[in-house]
């Protein structure tokens, strides 16, 4: 038992770390949401540089072999920065599906290319009846000649504007909610029969409405009606990196609430002073260090090749984070006051980010879900 | 990093594991795990088990009978023997009066004292909480004057757990009054049989006597049951609230308690179901099992820092765990209730915490539902409150 990072682990900490300290502040960041994409090619070129684009790869597919707890380092250090460029689009989502479902040609032809930061990806899953579940699957592939052809329209789809080519979930057989008849086709964003609609999310990154009319894929990742297992590992590896990530937002967000409660001064004294505001603060820390604890649990856990495990301890972090991300987000809102009402402070952009994460890949009350129909997590 | 256990660490739980639940009676850790009062037979005679193999008062210095174990050894013995029901050894005498007069006591006093506080020969009880001094315990008033080579005492403690099996007490008393409240406080052992102290049951909220009133008349002790310098019993104090540090959050009982809670909601039925399947009482109990999961990391965490941290410096974390380790506890009980249903009302009196007499009303586990929810709001008071604990988290790591 061990929380240690090995050496090479702790070199990639300090870098990561190090640029986003350097290159990240929170004026930096208003420039790069103002750029074209709405984020940094800039910073996309220096991630591909430092590696960090293909850090979960096979090193045969041009990657690093980093597991779970290398994307936790990253996507700590990019909660800490409210990262906009789309590294878990590309790297979690479409590089995990690429890992898990993708054949070794496919994994040989596609993976370098990310690692190089010449290939952005995207995840097209969400339907607008299917909310959380991964199961539920709406768009069609049906079978023309040698390929397939899709129909059908995909909500939500994290940094698909800006993505060269979609991973998208589209059934082959079986009805709409079926588990078996699922296969993930990979589609050139800018095929025919393709249409995007791009937007800023609420936390200032990007999504897209993206339909399908006879949209032709170049390909399919393996089984095309077996993939379900796949998308499910995916978005359990996809869970314990945005845990890590929430941690990285709360803890800094939760660090910026002590120091404003040092400096701010109301009836002749700093407002930290007030014990009923310590207390806060103090629950505030416990939410933040319970909520690491379970974004370790999941990294530690989100490797398990048993998926009903791997699904609890997940589902588990889902929820921590969940419950600390709103907790901390409300109280260093409240804490502040009125400054952390407005664009101009960085706290209500943390506050916002962390409502988003609790969007993604289920809510809290869907984990607890999960958990609640387990056998028991002890 | 990794969740896993090393190979010898796996052996070590298994020992610890297959002793707890071979050699301590099975009746005892029934007891235990239903939240039930023990005897003063079955606590002494659970400690004596332990102690003969050499398992009760690890944390102490080796030459007093403690082991070298490493972090996560601790961890793995306090788990198990949380998780088997075993008592854990009398606190009064392994935590906080062994490890003060290990630490400040005289040649002495180790060798009057620390083998039969190990071996329970002596119960020991804490005199430090005060009507007037509770949470502000340094405020408290009970005092010692020499008097040739005696300490004379008078005053009152209260609070004052399980006085009524004590043959000895540690009485923190005010020895120089002129002095600032914690500069003139030392830390006094008398025996109870010293004539002069009285002790007064105080009944809880559940029913059960386990606190006391403890009273000084007149108490005339030899001056050299003084431990440490005179005037510095706050150090004494200090010391002994701040030795247990990963226990406090007794993961292990509330894990105990979370499978025993799963298993007979599975027996309770609501309407044509089991009370498991019901989704708001399964989602309750989710609830508190990944707050719990998470506590477990966390002290986990704390016990892998532990190995390269300095003896005394505690991992900032580790203050988070009687905050919440206390309120999941409070949790479970909570849950108990209303697994037990309508048969958590029937009042089965206990006779003297000597086990329950009198047959019962309903399912066994049921009868300790209600007062164990009761008798556990205790966990968030005693130990310094969760608003102490607070306090001391608000100064010590976030600096203000």
């Amino acid at each position: 038992m061990d929380f240690d990072f090995s050496d090479d682990q702790r070199l990639l900490k300090d870098s990561v770390d190090r640029l986003i300290a350097d290159r990240y502040d929170f004026e930096q960041r208003k420039k790069y949401a103002n750029e074209p994409d709405g984020w940094s090619r800039d910073m996309w070129a220096r991630y591909a540089e430092l590696g960090l684009l293909g850090l979960p790869f096979p090193e045969a597919a041009g990657g690093f072999g980093g597991g779970p707890v290398e994307t936790m380092t990253v996507m700590e250090a990019f909660g800490r920065g409210l990262v906009l460029e789309p590294y878990f689009a590309t790297v979690t989502l479409g590089g995990g599906l690429l890992r898990h479902a993708g054949s070794e040609r496919q994994q040989a032809a596609l993976l370098p290319q990310v690692a190089a930061g010449e290939l952005k990806l995207a995840f097209a899953h969400v339907e607008r009846q299917s909310r959380y579940d991964l199961q539920d699957v709406g768009v069609t592939a049906t079978r023309d000649g040698a390929g397939w052809l899709l129909n059908g329209e995909k909500s939500v789809v994290l940094h698909g504007d800006s993505a060269d080519k979609l991973l998208v979930t589209a059934r082959t057989g079986g009805s709409r909610r079926d588990p078996g008849g699922i296969g993930v086709f990979l589609v050139d964003a800018t095929a025919g029969g393709v249409s995007r609609r791009g937007y800023p999310t609420q936390d200032g990154l990007r999504g897209a409405e993206v339909s399908f009319a006879n949209a032709r894929a170049e390909d399919v990742l393996g089984d095309p009606g077996g993939a379900l297992p796949a998308v499910q590992r995916v978005a359990d590896e996809a869970i314990a990196a945005l845990c890590a990530e929430a941690v990285g937002g709360m803890a800094a967000m939760h660090a910026l609430t002590v120091d404003y409660m040092k400096t701010r001064k109301q009836f002749g004294r700093a407002i930290g002073e007030f014990q009923v505001l310590q207390h806060r603060a103090v629950d505030n820390f416990v939410a933040l260090e319970q909520a690491r604890s379970m974004a370790m649990y999941a990294t530690m856990m989100a490797a398990s090749d048993d998926a009903a495990e791997r699904r609890q301890a997940v589902s588990a972090a889902k929820v921590q984070i969940g419950r600390s991300g709103r907790h901390i987000g409300q109280e260093a809102v409240q804490l502040h006051g009125g400054i952390a009402m407005t664009m101009e402070y960085k706290v209500g952009h943390y506050f916002k980010r962390m409502t988003m994460i609790e969007m993604l890949f289920g809510d809290t009350d869907q984990h607890l879900a999960v958990v609640a129909g387990g056998g028991g997590l002890f | 990093m990794d969740l896993k256990f090393t190979p010898e660490e796996h052996a070590f739980r298994e020992e610890v594991r297959h002793f707890f639940r071979t050699a301590v009676p099975e009746s005892i850790r029934r007891k235990v795990l239903e939240g039930q009062h023990l005897t003063r037979q079955e606590i002494v005679a659970s400690q004596r088990i332990l102690n003969e193999k050499g398992w009760a008062v690890p944390n102490w210095p080796v030459e007093w009978g403690g082991q070298t174990w490493t972090p996560v050894q601790v961890y793995l013995y306090q788990d198990e023997m949380q998780q088997a029901g075993v008592p854990a050894p009398l606190g009064f005498n392994t935590s906080m009066v062994g490890p003060v007069i290990a630490e400040f006591g005289s040649q002495a006093q180790k060798q009057r004292f620390l083998a039969r506080a190990a071996n329970l020969d002596d119960w020991w009880c804490q005199g430090f909480s005060e009507p007037g001094a509770g949470s502000d315990l340094a405020s408290l008033r009970t005092k010692a004057e020499r008097v040739g080579d005696t300490w004379v005492i008078n005053g009152q403690k209260t609070w004052t757990t399980l006085a009524q099996h004590a043959d000895w007490i540690f009485v923190l008393c005010r020895t120089n009054p002129t002095a600032k409240k914690q500069e003139g406080i030392s830390f006094i052992l008398c025996d109870m049989k010293t004539p002069g102290i009285k002790v007064r049951p105080i009944e809880t909220i559940d029913g059960g006597h386990e606190v006391n009133e403890v009273f000084f008349d007149d108490v005339v002790v030899p001056y050299e049951n003084l431990v440490g310098q005179e005037n510095k019993g706050w150090d004494c104090a200090k010391f002994l609230l701040g030795n247990e540090r990963t226990g406090i959050a007794r993961v292990g009982t509330s894990k105990a308690r979370l499978k025993r809670i799963r298993e007979l909601a599975k027996l309770e039925r609501v309407g044509d179901r089991p009370l498991i399947e019901d989704q708001k009482f399964r989602e309750k109990l989710a609830a508190v099992e990944i707050e719990l999961k998470a506590l477990e990391m966390t002290q986990l965490r704390i016990v892998a820092d532990e190995r390269g941290r300095q003896k005394g410096k505690p991992n900032p974390a580790s203050s988070i765990l009687k905050l919440k380790g206390s309120v999941i506890q409070q949790a479970t009980t909570e849950l108990m209730l209303e697994v037990a249903g309508p048969y958590a009302m029937p009042y089965v009196a206990s006779d003297e915490g000597d086990g329950r007499n009198e047959p019962g009303y309903g399912p066994d586990y049921a009868a300790g539902a209600a007062p164990t929810y009761f008798n556990w709001r205790k966990i968030s008071i005693y130990g310094g409150s969760n608003e102490i604990q607070r306090n001391i988290v608000a100064k010590a790591i976030l600096g203000f």
